[in-house]
């Protein structure tokens, strides 16, 4: 199955829940697949820890213009939404960051003097620890777009047993690029006002993809009872609480796993495995 | 005008509790939240909405079923699968759509029509710290960076016209479109980090990205009292990239007693992280003055 974990708001605990719950899953010996599609600020190494077998890049196909066919007609510029081929005086300028890749400039050119390049814009790479298959997206810093390089790390992803998906923070374009295609998700929140709020909207996000969710409260303590009556209103399980302790944050930071560090947390997370299995 | 961003590579690292004591430090100023995917700073401020506005995201491909006659063309030419089903279920999938129309252009019967796409709404309030725009974009919504962009506009003619000093943009976490859209053209950026790992390497990327567009960029450490060898790791960091360092937060179960509150921190307490941030204001705003940072 493959499971994505989610998160309106960022800095919730989505690494953390998606790399323990891989490390125990491997454990019990199922092939785990690790997707980390927070292919802007992808944490998952750290903590996993792989061992790099395999890297890629990632290329856009970008329009280049013949000039010496090129009559400037100017029907390039007319189907580009985007403003990413612009003919200007005697020549057509292109602004590859602003390309979505349609490849609508090259069909539209009646002289075929468009023909299509491949412009690097982000990094594959893959390894293995643990019985864990780890694959993660790296963007190039100073590139807008990361859908695109989502797309790319999913369709390099192999079969397993357990795929889980580490999404970026938010609700739009990227998230839901690296959801598409779950079976559950698991959205990771923290019992605060601004994490129940983006709750709120990453369950609403999820919702119109069609893909099942649960919550995990991270952190939880005495103020986790906002949270669990709104999921409760929403008809949403509570798939794991995961209790607020100094100890963990501080084996985080030193890039340590909670099941490494606390036999309670190990238990948590097998039970959290057990859950999402008897889902399935 | 002054235009200061808060943003942080790694999220939930404190941007919109820092943002929050700011504003009612500055005294008066124009608050932009360009968190957009989620917007929190409202929770802490209190506007009261003056008006509200549609976004028009960007495009979407439609298909007129009547007109349509099964040529497969669209979906041959679509490169982002957004095409779905056969013959008179033939359809556009709204969320999968680029918006890029390659399938309305080549359409023979032009069964395919390119329209305006909302994707969200954004609001002009006050606030008792002064004006505020921010917004939300609908679940699953396209193109943060343009609404950002937007805002953006919207706050610099706002300070504009009513002659205020300095523009308070609360940013997004990662370096993608609504990072990017949020830092261009800003006088200061500053970067909330963790003292943490996953901080640490987020850091060197966006600080990447504030170099990369030659922004000034200076960074704040955030509970650093959770790993100390970490917080001055990040410091030297920072300094090695380029960067100001503009003081560290001591971790405060008070930060989420502000929010639950609904107030800035620096008006729930006097010490504390709220001290310290304190400290972080003054130094940001000795900072803008003085064109450089002390370290």
């Amino acid at each position: 199955m493959r499971i994505g974990i989610a998160s309106g708001k960022g800095g919730t605990g989505k690494t953390t829940v998606a790399t323990n719950l891989a490390r125990v899953a491997a454990m019990e010996h199922l092939s785990v697949v690790y997707l980390d599609c927070d292919v802007e600020e992808p944490n998952g190494q750290i903590f996993l820890k792989p061992e790099e077998s395999w890297r890629r890049p990632v290329t856009l196909p970008v329009p280049r213009v013949d000039a010496e066919v090129c009559d400037l007609c100017g029907e390039c510029g007319e189907i580009c939404e985007f403003s990413a081929i612009v003919p200007i005086g005697s020549k057509v300028l292109v602004f590859p960051q602003l390309c979505h890749s349609c490849g609508g400039c090259r069909l539209v050119c009646p002289l075929q003097a468009i023909t299509e390049i491949p412009r690097e814009v982000a990094t594959l790479m893959g390894g293995r620890v643990a019985g864990v298959e780890y694959l993660q997206g790296l963007l190039n810093v100073g590139e807008a777009m990361s859908p695109p390089v989502i797309r790319a790390l999913k369709a390099v992803a192999p079969q397993a047993e357990l795929v889980i998906v580490d999404a970026p923070p938010g609700t739009s374009c990227p998230v839901v690029e690296a959801v598409r295609g779950c079976d559950r998700v698991l959205l990771v929140t923290e019992p605060t006002p601004f994490g129940l709020h983006d709750l709120e909207l990453a369950m609403d996000t999820i919702g119109m993809l069609g893909i099942g969710c649960e919550v995990v409260i991270n952190r939880a303590g005495a103020n986790g009872k906002a949270t669990r009556e709104f999921c409760r209103s929403r008809g949403i399980e509570i798939a794991a609480e995961l209790p607020d302790r100094r100890s963990i944050a501080e084996a985080y930071s030193r890039g340590e796993m909670a099941v490494e560090v606390d036999p309670e947390f190990r238990d948590r997370f097998l039970a959290l495995l057990h859950h999402v299995e008897g889902r399935s | 005008m002054k235009q200061i961003v808060v943003i942080s590579g790694k999220g939930g690292t404190g941007k919109t509790s820092l943002v929050a004591s700011f504003a009612s430090l500055a005294g008066m100023s124009v608050l932009a939240d360009c968190d957009v995917d989620a917007a929190d700073l409202h929770l802490v401020v209190s506007p009261s909405p003056v008006s509200r506005h549609d976004f028009i995201g960007g495009k979407r491909a439609v298909i007129d079923g009547d007109r349509c006659i099964d040529c497969d063309s669209c979906s041959d030419l679509c490169r982002f699968d957004a095409i779905i089903g056969e013959s008179e279920d033939r359809a556009v999938d709204p969320i999968a759509c680029e918006g890029c129309g390659v399938c309305a252009w080549f359409c023979p019967e032009r069964a395919i029509d390119l329209v305006d796409s909302l994707e969200g709404e954004w609001t002009l309030s006050e606030t008792r710290f002064g004006p505020m725009v921010h917004a939300r974009l609908n679940p699953a919504g396209e193109n943060s960076g343009k609404l950002v962009s937007l805002l953006r506009a919207e706050a610099r003619s706002i300070a504009e016209e009513q002659e205020i000093d300095t523009v308070l943009i609360d940013g997004s976490p990662g370096i993608g479109c609504p990072v990017i859209a949020s830092i261009t053209g800003a006088d200061l950026v500053l970067v909330v980090t963790e003292p943490t790992l996953s901080g640490l390497h987020d850091l060197e990327r966006v600080l990447g990205l504030t170099r990369h567009f030659g922004i000034p960029s200076a960074v704040v450490v955030n509970k650093y009292d959770i790993n100390e060898e970490n917080s001055r790791r990040i410091e030297e960091l920072a300094t090695a990239l380029g960067a100001g360092t503009a003081g560290r937060i001591r971790f405060d179960p008070a930060v989420t007693m502000a929010q639950i509150e609904g107030v800035p921190l620096v008006e729930h307490s006097d010490n504390g992280a709220a001290s310290d941030m304190n400290e972080v204001w003054r130094r940001v705003k000795w900072s803008l003055s003085a064109g450089r940072f002390v370290t």
